[in-house]
């Protein structure tokens, strides 16, 4: 705010930017701003090869460069959509100061946030290379520019989120919004595949990643589009749900990597399971903090009846879809004797002893050794060495070519898991949009009035507790034997390792209550982050609940809002209720004019 | 006002008792209700209305006396009162908020459709069937309420009049025989409370009898065949409007002309600045138990 530039308002209707520049200069600085960064990033950052990426190479961007790159190209389009070009109009549809803010905004943290990181990581600004300064540079005069832009409102907020007046969207042939999906769904599954790919010692390059898919998706709301493509992907729902398990039936292909297959197999044993927990949680509205008792009882029901010779019944080896429907039944049985007594209690009561009830699941698995009781789960060390599952004859654990491509046992357990989540996700979606599915949201939204609408609340809660427990175990029976092993430890309520019952519920409340694509989200993140961010450590506890903490402060209704949720949190955000402008103060025109 | 239908008794609640430690909120009410009958039941804050109520429903297992439906006496479980066929509205409104205006009313048809889980997962032709049947009875039901064209609102975003009429729309979604309301017209503006007459004489014409909570006399003495007061848990007069207009005791609980058995000045005062405001007031009493 210290520009020595003319002050002198020339159009007084337009309101104008936190620095005072003309029109056209801010958008030119933002394009060369963008530009430098791009170029940046074909340039050597830091001398030595120590820091994670390798980013010594001309012409070559590496690590965080990559994404440094397409932060500025982000940031390059979003400048253009503010000389109206043809054809770039649909990223802005309204034309806003906020998206390219945003888009700014991704170039310049992860620019600098690389530049920091080089100097601090090897000791010292003399590590930083000409690149470096120049994406700092660059990154900065884009930002400054995109501050010389019409303020959008007075307030800080307004800078960052979307504004009211969107233009409806133009009509598009529905092979058109095919398209659309698919091209996203592409990006999609590129943006993860990316993130899930990264070297788990190069946390840097995945803050970086964060960075970068925050800042960019955040301008991608604010200009309107994510908006615009929930309307798509609600028109053609069946085909965007099969274009997204495709992708994932993908993923393998891409990422052809067995420690990353192992990682997506998890992510999807802990997203199946969550999503079982959202029928408990997010529609019928029942606080199960005891949950992840029912993912080890269906992986404890499978090791058993897996032929492993560590198990009690080590004579017995049921096919796979008989193993299933036991690891599902057991956790059924187990859901309806826990639910029974419990569900006749409501609210915090429920949830006390439900995380009681998930407890002794543990405490009981870990005395059923022979010593303490009777042998059944050999205590503490567990089940091991279950055997890899066999499905018509193909047995999982053998890795095969397909073309140039080697689909090993992981890549084998996450396509099978897949077909798992997309049942759970049938089931879940079909569920909720049927007389049973309703009743659980009323009973969510006012037990009483529920009930005396003619709704039997203790059996339809049970119905949902026992359907949740089900699914859990269903995923149980393959995580099972992905892992080789079961033992007590891992079901536990709250703890640093994944399955447990806070985690999910966590993947749950973070991802959005009550909708499909929240908690897988949810559980994706929850599980990559800690993977991928190992500096973190002993602080992984602290920052998921800061994270937690942060998140339900700014966005309540979870990062995919259930539309449900979003018109209870945001009052004003509903389409018949305008949203009230405080009169304008003159606050910001002090602050425009200073 | 008289229907061509044989008046056979619809509700027969005898020696209803409701007690919470000491309060006897409701004390040995008898209260019948003959089918095409429009009954109404006043009495002054605190007398033991909504107890009755939720007595009635199955909400609060009475401590003593029962309550029969057509003849068959109901157990005290609110779903079973209503697949017999006894649906109800609150006093301070109980919709799922955060469902829309067409899932409220269909969450009503609840008793009156039988799909499970199975047949959600399955979705077979009688699934699909079923759910348009429901959707379609709804869909009348807010045409004759006048909430068609908000079907797809989220309840929590209606006026306060039409989240009223809702709550009547999403009871009236299970078929029930007998309807009841209490307080339909609290916080409605006087054309609002006119156009809510208009919808229970309607309701009366379906067939459906209606036992009606009111604190507004005029509503009340226009509306109902017969009216019953209560004051201090006991049912104090039974008969036509006329009847229980005229009659001392009910002027004297609601007035405070001392008598026996009175409610304290205080409550007096409350009953006596509701009722002079009563008529232009909009504001509501949604704070009030239940
Ligand atoms: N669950 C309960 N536990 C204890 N006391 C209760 C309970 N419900 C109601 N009461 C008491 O019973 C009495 C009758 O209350 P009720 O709500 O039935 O009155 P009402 O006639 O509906 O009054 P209003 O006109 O204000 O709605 C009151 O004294 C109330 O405090
Ligand atoms: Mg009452």
């Amino acid at each position: 705010m210290t520009t020595t530039a003319k002050t002198t308002p020339t159009t007084p209707d337009t309101p104008r930017g936190l620095i005072p520049l003309p029109q056209s200069a801010a958008r030119v600085l933002i394009a060369l701003g963008a530009i430098g960064t791009i170029g940046s990033t074909y340039m050597s950052w830091t001398w030595t090869s120590d820091f994670p990426g390798d980013l010594t190479y001309y012409g070559s961007p590496a690590g965080l460069q990559i994404l440094d790159l397409v932060a500025g190209v982000l940031t390059l389009f979003y400048a253009l959509t503010r000389w109206n070009i043809r054809g770039l109009n649909w990223l802005n549809p309204a034309g806003a100061t906020a998206p390219v803010f945003l888009a700014a905004a991704s170039a310049f943290t992860v620019s600098w946030f690389s530049a920091l990181a080089i100097a601090i990581d090897l000791g010292g600004l003399v590590n930083l290379d000409p690149g470096a300064y120049l994406a700092a540079v660059a990154s900065l005069i884009a930002i400054l520019g995109a501050l010389a832009l019409p303020s959008p409102g007075n307030t800080a907020k307004a800078w960052v989120s979307k504004p009211d007046n969107i233009p409806p969207a133009g009509k598009l042939p529905a092979w058109g919004e095919r398209l659309v999906i698919t091209a996203a769904t592409a990006v999609g599954l590129i943006t993860f595949a990316y993130g899930i790919g990264v070297d788990p010692d190069a946390s840097e390059t995945f803050i970086g990643f964060l960075l970068l898919v925050v800042f960019g998706s955040w301008a991608l709301l604010a200009a309107g589009l994510v908006e615009r493509f929930s309307v798509l992907n609600a028109r053609h729902k069946g085909f965007a749900t099969s274009m997204a398990f495709l992708a994932a039936a993908i993923f393998p292909f891409v990422e052809n990597n067995e420690h990353n297959a192992n990682l997506g197999v998890n992510i999807l044993v802990v997203a199946t399971v969550a999503l079982g927990l959202n029928i408990v949680v997010g529609l019928t509205g029942l606080l199960d903090l005891g949950y992840v008792a029912f993912l080890g009882v269906g992986a404890y029901a499978a090791a058993l009846v897996s032929g492993s010779e560590f198990s009690r019944f080590s004579g017995i080896q049921f096919p796979f879809w008989a193993a299933m429907l036991t690891g599902m039944a057991a956790s059924l049985i187990f859901g309806v004797l826990i639910g029974a007594p419990t569900l006749r209690l409501r609210g915090d009561y429920l949830a006390i002893v439900t995380l009681g009830f998930g407890e002794i699941f543990r405490i009981t698995v870990n005395n059923l050794d022979g010593t303490s009781g009777p042998n059944i789960t050999n205590g503490p060390n567990g089940i091991s060495m279950i055997p890899d599952l066999e499905i018509f004859g193909f047995n999982l654990g053998s890795s095969h070519t397909i073309g140039s491509v080697t689909i090993g046992r992981f890549a084998n357990y996450l396509l099978l898991m897949l077909i798992i989540t997309a049942i759970v996700v049938l089931v879940f979606n079909r569920a909720a949009d049927s007389r049973i599915g309703r009743s659980w949201i009323a009973i969510r939204e006012d037990e009483t009035a529920a009930t005396a609408m003619g709704i039997n609340g203790f059996r339809v809660k049970l119905i949902a507790f026992a359907l949740g427990a089900s699914l859990a175990g269903l995923a149980g029976t393959v995580s099972a034997h992905v892992g080789y092993s079961v033992n007590p430890a891992p079901y536990q309520f709250a703890g640093s390792v994944p399955p447990n019952s806070a985690f999910l519920l966590a993947a749950v409340v973070l991802g959005g209550m009550g909708t499909v694509g929240g908690p897988i989200l949810g559980a994706t993140l929850l599980y990559l982050l800690p993977e991928k961010l190992s500096f973190l450590k002993e602080y992984q506890l602290f920052a998921f609940g800061l994270a937690l903490v942060i998140l339900m402060r700014f966005r309540p209704e979870g990062i995919i809002a259930n539309r449900r949720r979003q018109l209870e949190f945001h009052e004003t955000e509903q389409a018949d209720i305008p949203e009230q402008s405080l009169p304008d103060t003159t606050v910001g025109v002090t602050k425009a004019g200073a | 006002m008289t229907t061509t239908t044989a008046t056979s008794p619809v509700l027969e609640a005898t020696g209803v008792t409701m007690r919470f430690g000491g309060l006897t909120a409701v004390r040995n009410v008898d209260l019948t209700v003959n089918s095409g009958e429009i009954v109404g039941l006043i009495g002054p804050n605190g007398a033991g209305k909504t107890t009755f109520f939720n007595c009635l429903t199955g909400l609060y297992v009475p401590t003593e006396g029962k309550v029969a439906y057509k003849g068959t006496v109901l157990p005290p479980k609110p779903h079973l009162v209503t697949s017999a066929g006894i649906a109800r509205t609150f006093q301070n409104i109980r919709l799922f908020a955060n469902m829309t205006v067409l899932e409220n009313v269909l969450v009503g048809r609840h008793t009156r459709t039988k799909e499970g889980l199975w047949s959600a997962l399955l979705r077979g032709p009688g699934f699909r069937k079923a759910e348009a049947a429901s959707r379609e009875r709804a869909m009348e039901l807010l045409e004759f309420i006048g909430l068609a064209h908000k079907a797809d609102h989220l309840a929590r975003n209606l006026p306060y009049g039409e989240q009223r009429k809702l709550e009547i729309a999403r009871a009236l979604a299970s078929d029930p025989g007998l309807l009841l309301l209490d307080e339909p017209t609290a916080g409605m503006n006087p054309q609002e409370t006119r156009a809510t007459e208009e919808l229970v004489f309607a309701i009366r014409d379906k067939g459906i009898a209606v036992l009606v909570i009111e604190h507004d006399m005029r509503f009340i003495f226009n509306l109902c065949d017969r009216v019953a007061c209560l004051v201090q848990g006991e049912k104090l007069v039974e008969g036509t409007s006329e009847v229980v207009q005229g009659d001392e005791r009910v002027i004297a609980a609601y007035l405070g002309t001392p008598f026996e058995g009175a409610p304290g000045d205080e409550e007096i005062a409350e009953v006596e600045a509701a009722e002079a405001t009563g008529a232009q007031s909009t504001t509501s009493t949604e704070g009030s138990a239940q």
